[in-house]
Order: C-alpha cells, then structure tokens, then sequence
C-alpha cells in the first residue's frame, strides 16, 4: 500500500491527512508535504494519523523534522492518533513528550496550549 | 539451516517486500499474532538501516535478510556489507535527542532506538564482512500448521 495524503484548512490549521504505510520508501512524500506548507506559510499543522497503517524510524524523522521547521516560525504540529500500535512507536521513542498527541482532528484544531 | 533466506537490492521500495515476507514465515513458525505487527516493524527497521548504510557507501551489494525456524524460537537476521563498527546499541538515541539535535540525521539511530525498544532479544554486531542485526522471538510451542 502506497502513502496518501489530503490537505484542507480549518480556521488556522491545516490538517494533513495521511493514510497508508509511512516507511524508508514513502516518507519523502510526506517530507516534502510538510516543507510545501511551511513553505507557502502554515505554520499550525495537525497531521491527522488515524488512517495510516504502518509508521517506523524514518516517518518519525520526518515528523521531527516537521516540527523543527513549525517552531522555527513559532508554529505547532499536533498529531491525531487513537491507534495502539502506533502509539507504542511514539511511547519507545519518547516522542510522546514532544507531540501533542490528540484523539480527534476536533481537538487538536481547537487545542491551544 | 535458513527457513527462507532473501537478498535485495538495496532500494526503499523493497523494504516493504521484505516486511511482508518476514511476517508471512513468522506467522507460519508459529509467533504469535500480536507479536507480528513488532516483527514487520523491527524486520522494517533493520532493514531500512541496511539499505540506508549500503547507499551512503555506494555499494551495489544486495542487503540479506535470514529467517530462521528454531524449536522455540523465530529469529531474523539483517546483514548489510558495510565493514567496521556499523552501530550498536550504544549510539542509539530517543526521540527526543533527535528533536534537540540540529542537524537532524539521526533516523538510523532512531531505527535502533525502536528496535531495541521492541525486540527483548536483539543482538547488533558489526565486523570486516560487514553488520547484522539478530533478532529473536518465541514460538508458541505446537504450532498446528502443516
């Protein structure tokens, strides 16, 4: 399965939407998602992972990467993400202390801390 | 004796075909069902590593990945050629170093951050033939397939 990836705006945000597997061979897809928005200005991302099947090392560092250019224009990368699985990945790495991980688009969208 | 024994080229797009196949033989061997997702990451990470490990050294060697059926166990083992100290576990780093260092490469560490994080039986050797990361899980005792 290949990476899909939708964008849309809400209020301030842009949610990106991924779905399907996020490994060595796909995620410079996505890095080169993330880089397009800051580049064009968005600097509150909500990366909405509720869709995607597979995450590993490399689509962590992507995300890592995302989030050092958001903060860089004192921005926000806020995740969604409700599956154990994945979750585990962020947990091991102790990403879980660097992302806001949220249960629904809802509440990262409107979460302001 | 290797129960199925793969070599690819070391290219991201088959990172995935050896995942899938390193979760079809762990299935068969009889590892547990829950325990698979954990095989196909750590299987992925490995071998994400080799093929980022023979490309920043331009070999065109293929990168080998061993699956083997033991009485108790399920072990693979992920071989890249690239000689000298490849990484042990000593140079793993967390998520959170990678976010505080600046330059920002550090996904081959984090690989075996998530690896050593999943895997309870994990060896990392590296020598003048090159790598390999050994990893070993236990197989339910009677495994009812043919």
């Amino acid at each position: 399965m290949d990476l899909s990836l939708s964008t849309r705006t809400v209020g301030d945000r842009t949610v990106v939407e991924v779905g399907g597997e996020i490994d060595v061979y796909t995620a410079p897809k996505l890095r080169e998602q993330l880089v397009e928005l800051v580049n064009d200005g968005s600097y509150h991302l909500v990366v909405d992972m509720e869709r995607v099947d597979f995450l590993d090392s490399t689509g962590l560092g992507v995300l890592v990467g995302g989030l050092k250019r958001v903060r860089a224009h004192e921005g926000s990368l806020r995740l969604v993400c409700n599956q154990e699985r994945i979750l585990k990945i962020f947990r091991i790495t102790g990403l879980t202390k660097v992302f806001p991980i949220h249960t629904t688009v809802d509440d990262a969208v409107n979460a302001t801390d | 004796m290797a129960t199925v024994e793969l070599r690819f080229s070391a290219q991201p797009e088959h990172v995935r075909t050896a995942r899938l196949v390193a979760a079809a033989v762990a299935r068969r061997a009889g590892v547990e069902e829950a325990v698979l997702d954990e095989v196909r990451l750590a299987v992925g990470e490995a071998c994400s590593r080799a093929v980022g490990l023979h490309r920043t050294n331009g070999l065109t060697a293929p990168v080998r990945v061993v699956l083997t059926e033991e009485d108790k166990s399920f072990s693979i083992e992920v071989g890249d050629e690239v000689p000298g100290p490849g990484g042990s576990p000593a140079e793993t780093v967390s998520g959170l170093a990678a976010v505080q260092d600046s330059d920002g490469d550090t996904e081959d560490e984090m690989g075996l951050a998530v690896i050593s994080g999943l895997v309870d039986d994990v060896e990392v050797t590296s020598g003048e033939s090159g790598g390999t990361i050994r990893m070993s899980w236990p197989v339910s005792g009677s495994s009812d397939l043919p």
